[in-house]
């Protein structure tokens, strides 16, 4: 029969587990926060300017750390030559966390933020990590 | 417009050549590009000459040894069932075992020989590799790429040298004193010496070259006037296994007077 009070709650119940997620994020979600850039190399930089800008960084630093990958070990080419003609080595230890040498307030916040657990450390490490936990 | 066949098959050409050349562009920002770095060190075709003259004691390979392997935070683990090399010793009958026999030097027996991925010109473990991870450069180095390996061991069977170890345990505790500038590598992946191509890339020379004082010498076969080239035209070299057509890049000088005697004729 339609409509009756065993069917309603049903669909209520229903829609209640599928909404959990958002109701859970809704009381308990932190806020995003800014990733800090707040580092010794950053701070000593004249011009704050990564390889390419914030927002394109931003958007596609997983697959521009990809197409490095890619560049360094199956086309030898080691050296990464931006618009403004800067050249940077083609490393994800030697140059992007030599500058960002903040795991924990650069790359986790924002990981954590977006659920998404990068396989990177298991071999790349952070500066940071050696130097205060020594290798693990 | 009208096009003839001849016409049509060029225009297809073009616009196929054109397609390609866009989809193969690795990703970049706007206005940039990858090239390779200034002062690599290149070759056509990379090899090396062991001259084991100058390799008479467990310290001069030691040497060498802790140098590669503290330069690619390679793991010393104890067990040998989970232990992972790069560069490594073994004893002339192990090394050589169809060109040994019964009555060779005593002093030669006792020596030990440095043993590495040989490099293969035709390397069987980067035929197994069922995704890649493991390829021939265009300079003859065999590279491996780690993110890829799936850990199936396929190359470890097909590698008829013993050149390659597999990641039983995580291999970070092992690592003894860290080089920054190298990753490790994981649980459940395959490594090996990588010719340091990470630095002949950059302009540095081979590691265990480096540190060898003259025992390793790196350079191009293809160049007639390079080191190796004429150290093998000079001498009588040795591979290991010729008869399996792996064809490796790794050479051998065998001293032919190894406790140094008077030679004494009789004739
Ligand atoms: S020595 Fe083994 S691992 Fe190295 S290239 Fe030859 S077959 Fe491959
Ligand atoms: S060539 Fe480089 S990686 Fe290979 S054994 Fe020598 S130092 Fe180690």
């Amino acid at each position: 029969m339609q409509g009756t009070p065993k069917n309603v709650a049903a669909v209520a119940i229903f829609f209640l587990v599928i909404a959990a997620p958002h109701l859970i994020n809704l009381v308990y979600a932190k806020a995003w926060t800014r990733p800090s850039e707040d580092t010794p190399r950053i701070r000593a930089l004249a011009e704050k300017e990564c390889l390419e800008s914030e927002g394109w960084m931003r958007r596609h630093h997983m697959d521009l750390l990809l197409a490095w990958r890619d560049a360094a070990l199956r086309d030898t080419d080691r050296v990464y030559q931006n618009g403004r003609g800067e050249r940077y080595d083609v490393s994800l230890m030697r140059t992007c966390l030599n500058c960002h040498s903040n795991r924990a307030e650069f790359c986790d916040r924002c990981h954590a933020f977006a659920a998404v657990e990068p396989d990177c450390w298991q071999c790349h490490y952070a500066p940071e990590q050696v130097a205060k936990e020594g290798w693990r | 417009m009208s096009l003839d066949r001849r016409g049509f098959l060029k225009l297809a050409g073009f616009i196929g050549l054109a397609a390609g050349t866009a989809c193969a562009r690795r990703l970049a920002g706007p206005g940039s590009r990858y090239t390779t770095a200034d002062g690599a060190l290149e070759a056509k075709r990379w090899a090396m000459v062991i001259d084991m003259r100058r390799f008479t004691t467990a310290g001069d390979t030691q040497r060498v040894i802790d140098a590669c392997h503290k330069a690619h935070n390679v793991p010393r683990i104890d067990d040998v069932r989970h232990e992972v090399k790069w560069i490594w010793t073994d004893t002339f009958d192990h090394v050589f075992p169809d060109q040994t026999h019964a009555h060779l030097p005593k002093a030669l027996q006792e020596r030990p020989f440095l043993l590495l991925c040989n490099q293969c010109d035709n390397p069987p473990c980067t035929r197994v590799c069922p995704t890649d991870a493991t390829y021939r450069l265009a300079d003859g180095i065999v590279a491996q790429d780690y993110h890829r390996c799936i850990g199936c061991r396929f190359c470890m069977a097909g590698c008829p040298y013993g050149a390659r170890s597999f990641n039983w345990v995580n291999p970070r505790p092992y690592v003894g004193e860290v080089n920054p500038e190298f990753p490790t590598r994981s649980i459940g992946v395959v490594e090996k010496c990588n010719f340091c191509v990470d630095r002949l890339e950059r302009g540095e020379v081979v590691r265990c070259a480096e540190v060898s004082a003259g025992g390793i010498v790196v350079g191009d076969l293809n160049d007639p006037e390079s080191e190796v080239s004429r150290l093998l035209e000079r001498h009588y070299t040795l591979t290991r296994k010729p008869q399996l057509g792996a064809r490796p890049n790794v050479f051998y000088i065998v001293d032919d007077n190894v406790t140094g005697g008077e030679e004494e004729y009789v004739g």
